[in-house]
């Protein structure tokens, strides 16, 4: 399967710039690989309507177990916790850090 | 903050349809002391999103409104059979038996079949225990005694199981064989005896199947350890057969020593569980186990089970199983005489938590009030609520919705409470498919400020009708399948809602009749008539699904389990099943994307005098959608295309196209027949949404919009676009009593 190439920071910057889309070749193949993620521990966001914000989350293992959500890491834009998932991703497949910039 | 990840109030209703003069009660739990408040509703709009038309519902003077005193009620989850009290299930000289193929044994302590009092704390079990088969057994002296097998039980394969208790020298022998062909299997087979000196008191207990009886915490009786996997021809005996003996009642019930003999090949289709020994030991399961899957007996020769139920002697259990949750009723209403048809919902609320219960007021059997009749697709509803595809499709959900995992709040309290149960979108936790759906359980994603699907989504049509000044009637499906063509042959115009997905052959037929009779009929959505699904008098409120052979399948069905235990019809894609969306509606399910959708641009056959009349105040280069509260437009999320080939009349008309999908749009899989990556939007003919118009006998016709996203479009500025001008033209002409021809 494809590795990420750490050196491809502009793929980061196009997500950023734009995270629903549409994305260049390159970055829908980047996403793809990022979107096979296995569901425990995976980093997700929720949505909390009565505040129009979205809290960072990771999912259990299984099925009854709660969600672990990080109160401190809130969203006011559904599009700034997305490069969030996507900064997380990037670290978990390159094993390197994006910068917040 | 600190967010609560568990649902505090919630409710059902007994029925979702009622007529004038009929009565609901709606039944409420709280985890919360005090009071509710109930206050009925009509429902015009439930989006108050961004952008939406917002939230809106008028208060009904009901006399159910009021305050409520608030309680907490229990739901059993997962399924078993139970066999009502008897002491001959408590012999001195005892042999039980069953055919077991354990799909979790991994999943905790799971009982195969009891006989054991709670509150006196005696009985016995055959249960399965750290993996192995174990049995556990409690005498009148109070002392407990366990046994259990030397090897670890296989999950997915069939064993024949056994203990026998010989009261005379004492000895209890636990025999566990596998039944499956192979070279590796005989050394699983373990025998195993010990001197407990086991004495079996006699007790007035009932006998369970996959479950125990338990009190809980609060001393109320439950049924605990359910068991996951399938269980074929249970038999208990009074007296210590040996394994021959034990091998040849598998095959032909020894009835010199039988009490019970269940055997699950007869009533397939119900809840009944018959005892073929003479004793009349018969049983009924619970919680809706799956019935008509493959038994230790099933050789491939048939796929069918009405052929040969036989081969069919299997239930499936589950612990998550969920059919009804048997809540007592808080509140009791009956409809007024003179209450409109329309959209309701009892709006509960206490402290800061809120909940709907939505139902449906239909017109009065045979008497249409109005003359355009709203189709609700309740069964589509039943088969997505409580879903927990966000989080349990895994990498799934994000590459089919082309982003990162979003959940919800609905997301969460699911996740963390069982007593919602399961969607057919959704997996048992022993990773097999959940094939039934019910509505008698609170349901969430189903009620207004939920996303913008199936329920919301619908609320984008009322709205408009009512923004429009067009009185309306609605019917259900659950109506349709009850009633056939008679329910809607009295309206001008039927109109459907934006996903009406799931479909039974009743409704197939009540439709294509409509058609046939002149009437005239509007599909407003996509992925249509997708799903043959099954309703059964035996389980009011319930549907059944098989994701058999092919489709966008959420899970795939076992090979050889293909037919409905309700209905023995063959389940699947309507398309492989005699009757197709395209032969409804003139449109097919054809490809979906979940993040930009797009207008429709008309067609040369647009200028047609046939339909020309749709496009009055249109120009003809217009592009028509390109706005909307979903994605952006109004041709997207699930769209349709037409083809004469699987059924779109020949007359048919292709008055609009959307295309240029991109390529998060993929064609569905079962229109290709070998993989290749040419499956995308920006690059595959097939990634089309048509709207099409035909005429059909007897002055009717036919009107589709082929997309799930249409309806988000009709309130943009203010209802004044083009795609509510289009609509709003065909309604009228649709109305209009002058033949079309």
């Amino acid at each position: 399967m494809k590795k990420i190439d750490p050196s491809r920071t502009d793929l980061a910057h196009e997500f950023k710039a734009k995270p629903y889309g549409p994305h260049s070749p390159d970055l829908q193949k980047v996403l793809s690989v990022m979107r096979w993620r296995e569901t425990p521990g995976k980093h997700v966001l929720v949505e909390i309507p009565a505040l129009s914000q979205w809290v960072l989350g990771r999912l259990p293992a299984s099925r009854g177990e709660p969600v672990e959500l990080y109160d401190q890491t809130v969203f006011d834009r559904h599009e700034d916790g997305l490069w969030h998932l996507f900064k997380i991703r990037w670290e978990e497949h390159t094993g390197q850090r994006l910068e917040s910039k | 903050m600190k967010l609560n990840q568990q649902k505090g109030l919630l409710a059902y209703a007994d029925e979702i349809s009622r007529q004038p003069g009929e009565a609901i009660e709606f039944k409420v739990s709280s985890s919360t002391p005090g009071a509710f408040e109930l206050n009925i509703v009509q429902i015009q709009c439930g989006d108050d999103g961004p952008g939406g038309p917002g939230l809106k519902q008028t208060p009904v003077n009901a006399s159910a409104n009021g305050s409520y005193p608030a309680r907490f009620q229990k739901t059993q989850v997962g399924s078993f059979i139970r066999i009502p009290s008897s002491e001959a299930f408590s012999p001195s000289a005892l042999t039980l038996q069953a055919l077991i193929y354990p799909t979790a044994p991994e999943l905790g302590e799971q009982v195969i079949a009891s006989h054991w009092c709670p509150a006196k704390k005696q009985g016995y079990a055959l249960l399965i225990q750290d993996l192995r088969l174990t049995f556990e057994v409690t005498g009148s002296d109070g002392i407990s005694h366990t046994l259990a097998s030397d090897r670890p039980l296989v999950a997915g394969r069939w064993y024949l199981v056994a203990v026998s208790i010989d009261p005379d020298e004492g000895e209890v022998t636990l025999h566990q064989l596998i039944k499956e062909k192979g070279l590796e299997l005989e050394q699983q087979n373990s025998i195993v005896s010990s001197h407990l000196g086991v004495s079996l008191s006699k007790l007035d207990a009932q006998f369970l199947i996959a479950g125990c009886a338990a009190l809980d915490e609060d001393n109320d009786p439950l049924i605990s350890q359910i068991y996951n996997g399938k269980i074929d021809s249970v038999q208990l005996h009074d007296a210590a057969l040996d394994l021959p003996s034990i091998e040849a009642s598998v095959l032909s019930p020894q009835q010199r020593t039988l009490v019970a003999a269940w055997d699950f090949s007869q009533k397939i289709e119900g809840d009944e569980v018959i005892d073929v020994s003479g004793n009349n030991h018969h049983g009924r399961t619970h919680n809706l186990p799956t019935r008509a899957v493959k038994g230790w007996r099933h050789d491939g020769t048939e796929m069918n089970w009405t052929h040969r139920p036989e081969h069919y002697g299997a239930i499936h259990f589950h612990d998550d199983d969920l059919y009804d949750s048997q809540w007592q009723t808080d509140v009791f209403w009956e409809v007024p005489e003179d209450l409109s048809s329309g959209v309701y919902a009892a709006h509960l609320q206490q402290d800061s938590e809120e909940f709907y219960v939505p139902f449906y007021v239909r017109p009065p059997r045979g008497k249409p009030t109005a003359r355009l009749c709203l189709l609700v697709p309740t069964a589509s509803y039943y088969a997505y609520v409580n879903n927990h595809m966000n989080v349990d499709w895994g990498s799934l959900i994000e590459q089919s919705s082309t982003c990162f995992a979003t959940l919800t709040m609905a997301d969460l309290y699911l996740q963390n409470q069982a007593l919602f149960g399961l969607s057919m979108y959704d997996d048992h936790s022993d990773g097999s498919g959940v094939c039934y759906a019910s509505r008698l359980r609170p349901m969430l994603r189903m009620g207004p400020h939920e996303e913008l699907w199936q329920y919301n989504a619908d609320s984008h049509i009322t709205d408009w009708l009512a923004e429009k000044g067009f009185s309306f009637d609605v019917v259900t499906d659950d109506d349709l399948h009850a009633e056939g063509v008679s329910l809607i042959e009295g309206y001008d115009c039927v109109m459907t809602c934006t996903h009406p997905e799931y479909y039974s052959l009743p409704m197939m037929n009540a439709l294509l009749s409509y058609q046939h009779q002149g009437g005239r009929f509007i599909y407003m959505g996509g992925n249509g008539f997708y799903w043959r699904v099954a309703y059964s008098p035996k389980f009011p409120g319930a549907i059944e699904m098989r994701r058999a052979e092919d489709g966008m399948r959420s899970w795939i069905a076992e090979p050889g389990e293909y037919h409905m235990s309700f209905s023995g019809e063959l389940s699947g894609l309507w398309s492989r099943s005699g009757i197709t969306p395209h032969e409804l509606s003139g449109v097919g399910f054809s490809a979906q994307g979940f993040n930009f959708s797009r207008p429709y641009r008309r067609t040369a056959a647009s200028l047609d005098p046939r339909c020309a009349w749709m496009f009055d105040g249109i120009a003809e280069d217009e592009a028509i959608g390109d706005f909307g509260l979903v994605f952006g437009g109004a041709a997207g999320s699930e769209i349709d295309s037409a083809d004469v080939r699987k059924g779109t009349p020949s007359h048919a008309l292709v008055v609009a196209t959307a295309d240029d999908f991109g390529a998060d749009f993929h064609w569905v899989v079962e229109d290709y027949h070998h993989a290749h990556s040419a499956v995308n939007g920006e690059i595959c003919p097939h990634v089309r949404c048509d709207m099409v118009f035909y005429e059909t006998p007897n002055g009717g016709a036919v009107f589709s919009t082929g997309s799930i996203a249409f309806a988000g479009s009709l309130s943009h500025n203010h209802y004044t676009n083009n795609v509510s001008r289009l609509l709003e033209n065909v309604v009228n002409r649709f109305l209009d009593s002058e033949p079309i021809e």
